[in-house]
């Protein structure tokens, strides 16, 4: 197998150079940062040709991405955490402008207590802005996502911005094999941009404009619920064309050991790599185990859900991200795909873990696939699951006595 | 100022104009004159890029009073926007995608509250990467658009909605009005500029002026408010003038740093005149007159004149009295 080792930020950073964009405006934040220096050292070594400005802020940075974006470039940029939620206002604001520009979010969990390594809460924040969103789990993905995201946004019956999300450390600083295509190739698959109504003197038009009714507010909202529906099928169609160019298939969704599988795990991201081993080791023991990756959350692919999941004898669902006060994001959306589905599973486990970038022992993955045997086997209600070892509670108490000083 | 300007007197105003007859502004709105006028100077290629303000619901869907471009961006990030549109009608340009001739003036409008307070950041950003932009404050000292509640920009001694004049309180807003002119200028903004629609040859041949300057231009217009101020819609040109002849409102310039006066009024009004005129200053008067704080106002603007006077050699004479 050729291919270069990258780590998942030089992969979006290379996947921007080869979808040629026009200006990425940017503000650092870690564990993105890598990625706006990449391509900051590429534009001013003149190896790609692209106008790069530093912004004084990830809310700024967003604005004046959307706003190059109706003015008809093609605009990247990348955030993480704190600054994808500093800039949250301009997200619901850039999505409404109907400007298809790609964001990457290097996934990191959110303050306070203030933390680098990953969960979702940051992305999942930005879950009802209008923006689409790609989840990836391996470098590769990456590079191949942030591709696949510009032809869905920019194709006219779509229309919407994308966020590519990849996992801070697990992904961001891990360097994988990644093949890159072809530029020719790529320019084949992602043609120029051609903007729709865009700001032109010639032909003046209003971005953004104040509407003072609920009824063409409304109209306005479902269009873009309509239009990013649409996106499932524009997704499959721009998914046929990468394979047929550069022999990686992607679904909306991915199934792993599914296809007798009794009990699933539903994860998504990077730490899916760690679900997959949990698989592989109740499989070994004997277990109907398999896997269910989530890789399109917005629009979010309900029908594949249901399809895939339907007849199992119990569901968990891995959330690596909490809404304190209720439990895990995804539990809730996969539920929801299910209630209505004929055959659905008697039972679904709402777990959470992760939380932080926590590690995950074998142990804990696989005690996962114990209790939904448990459930399916008993009957019993499943109550949520939150992971953390003993061990890892007795050594922030030991940190804390040790603090007080405490022997 | 430069005797090269195509604007001599008032007649020379073009006769263009950009906004359709109608709009959604309240009767008497400042903002929207200042608007108008400054449209008619850069003409028709304009990307106007705006923050959340009263100027906002003059683009009521599917309705435009304006003729060119615009775009709605937040309340504090317009300066922004106008970063995005500029870079992308730049790169385009250069790179033979779009003609020359698509080219725009791109213009930030916004009022006070985005100017002094929530887009002082994104403007101070704008004015660092030294992006070739305009900037038109229509400066109604409030937030006007949601009722006029206090700004930094709202004067000593005024009324609001959120520094309400009352027994206990009886002075209104006790702040000071932030100098945004100086703000801006000392970020070394190459121009910076106060207009008053009342001074209409000023007004225009400051904004031609902006036009011979690559980087940002920014402009502070004084905009006379009746909603918010409590005075007759009629009167908004005569309340404008008032606040240049008392000196309240200094007509002026920043070039590269080096102020000028553009107007000097020979003999200042006393300010009193200019405060009776609105609602919002009427406790300073009623029951009684609270003398020591209108004096406070008349002299924070002798001070600023005598300073002004003495930087600029100019010939100004302050009210009978005044200390």
């Amino acid at each position: 197998m050729n291919g270069k080792l990258l780590t998942g930020n030089a992969a979006a950073a290379s996947a921007a150079r080869l979808a040629r964009v026009d200006y990425v405006p940017a503000y650092p934040i870690t564990p993105q940062t890598e990625i706006i220096e990449t391509i900051a050292d590429w534009v001013r070594e003149r190896k790609m040709d692209t106008k790069f400005v530093q912004l004084e802020s990830e809310h700024s940075m967003m604005t004046a991405a959307g706003a190059a974006s109706l003015a008809g470039a093609r605009v990247f940029t990348a955030t993480s955490s704190q600054g994808l939620l500093y800039a949250l206002e301009m997200l619901y604001n850039v999505s409404g402008w109907r400007a298809p520009m790609v964001l990457v979010n290097v996934s990191r969990a959110l303050a306070a207590p203030i933390v680098l390594e990953p969960d979702h809460n940051d992305v999942l924040a930005a879950r009802d802005s209008g923006f689409l969103q790609l989840h990836a789990e391996t470098c590769q993905e990456v590079a191949d996502l942030v591709l696949m995201a510009y032809r869905v946004a920019e194709d006219r019956r779509v229309m919407l911005p994308a966020i590519v999300n990849l996992d801070g450390f697990y992904l961001s600083f891990t360097r994988e094999r990644v093949l890159l295509p072809e530029q020719e190739a790529v320019d084949r698959f992602l043609p120029q941009y051609r903007p729709l109504h865009p700001l032109r003197a010639s032909r003046p038009v209003a971005k953004g404009a104040a509407v003072m009714e609920g009824y063409v507010y409304t109209y306005f909202r479902y269009n873009m619920h309509a239009a990013a529906l649409r996106a499932r099928k524009v997704f499959s169609e721009a998914s046929r064309d990468y394979e047929r160019l550069f022999g990686r298939s992607y679904g909306p969704v991915e199934g792993y050991m599914l296809d007798d599988a009794e009990y699933v795990l539903v994860m998504s991201n990077s730490f899916t790599t760690i679900g997959r081993q949990a698989v592989k080791r109740m499989r070994e023991r004997g277990v109907a185990a398999g896997l269910l990756k989530l890789r399109m959350v917005r629009p979010f692919p309900s029908e594949e859900v249901a399809a895939l999941l339907r007849g199992r004898k119990a569901v968990a669902v891995f959330d690596q991200n909490l809404s304190p006060g209720s439990g895990g994001i995804f539990y809730p959306e996969i539920a929801a795909s299910l209630y209505n589905a004929k055959g659905r599973p008697a039972a679904i486990l709402p777990v959470v873990g992760g939380l932080g970038g926590k590690q995950l022992t074998p142990k804990e993955m696989t005690t996962i696939f114990e209790e939904m045997q448990a459930i399916a086997k008993e009957g019993k209600t499943p109550s949520p699951m939150y992971l953390m070892r003993n061990d890892e509670l007795a050594r922030v108490k030991r940190a804390v006595a040790l603090a007080q000083g405490e022997s | 100022m430069a005797t090269t300007s195509r604007f001599k007197t008032l007649k020379d105003m073009p006769v263009e104009d950009y906004l359709t007859p109608g709009n959604t502004m309240c009767a008497g709105c400042g903002g929207i004159l200042a608007v108008r006028i400054f449209h008619k100077v850069l003409g028709p290629n304009v990307a106007w890029i705006n923050a959340a303000g009263c100027m906002t619901i003059t683009m009521s869907y599917p309705l435009s009073p304006i003729k060119s471009n615009w775009l709605y961006t937040a309340f504090a990030s317009a300066p922004a926007g106008a970063q995005g549109v500029r870079d992308a009608l730049d790169f385009l340009i250069a790179k033979g995608r779009l003609p020359a001739s698509e080219d725009m003036k791109v213009v930030v409008v916004t009022g006070d509250g985005a100017a002094y307070d929530i887009g002082f950041q994104a403007t101070a950003g704008a004015i660092d990467r030294n992006l070739d932009f305009y900037y038109l404050c229509y400066d109604n000292e409030a937030y006007g658009n949601t009722g006029f509640q206090m700004s930094t920009s709202t004067p000593f001694g005024a009324s609001t909605k959120t520094t309400p004049a009352t027994e206990a309180f009886p002075l209104g807003n006790t702040g000071r009005k932030k100098d945004l002119f100086e703000v801006w200028r000392i970020q070394k903004a190459p121009y910076v500029a106060t207009l008053s629609n009342s001074h209409g040859v000023d007004f225009l041949r400051k904004v031609e002026k902006g036009g011979t300057i690559k980087g940002p231009k920014l402009y502070i217009d004084f905009a006379a408010c009746p909603t918010g101020w409590g005075f007759d819609p009629k009167d908004s040109v005569e309340v404008e003038k008032l606040v240049v002849q008392t000196g309240i409102w200094p007509l002026k310039e920043s070039v590269n740093g080096v102020v000028r006066h553009t107007f000097v009024p020979r003999s200042l009004v006393p300010v009193k005149e200019y405060l009776k005129t609105q609602e919002r200053f009427r406790h300073l008067f009623e029951p009684a007159e609270k003398s020591e704080a209108v004096s406070i106002i008349q002299s924070q603007v002798n001070e600023y004149w005598r300073k002004a006077a003495a930087a600029e050699d100019l010939d100004v004479r302050l009210p009978e009295g005044a200390r």
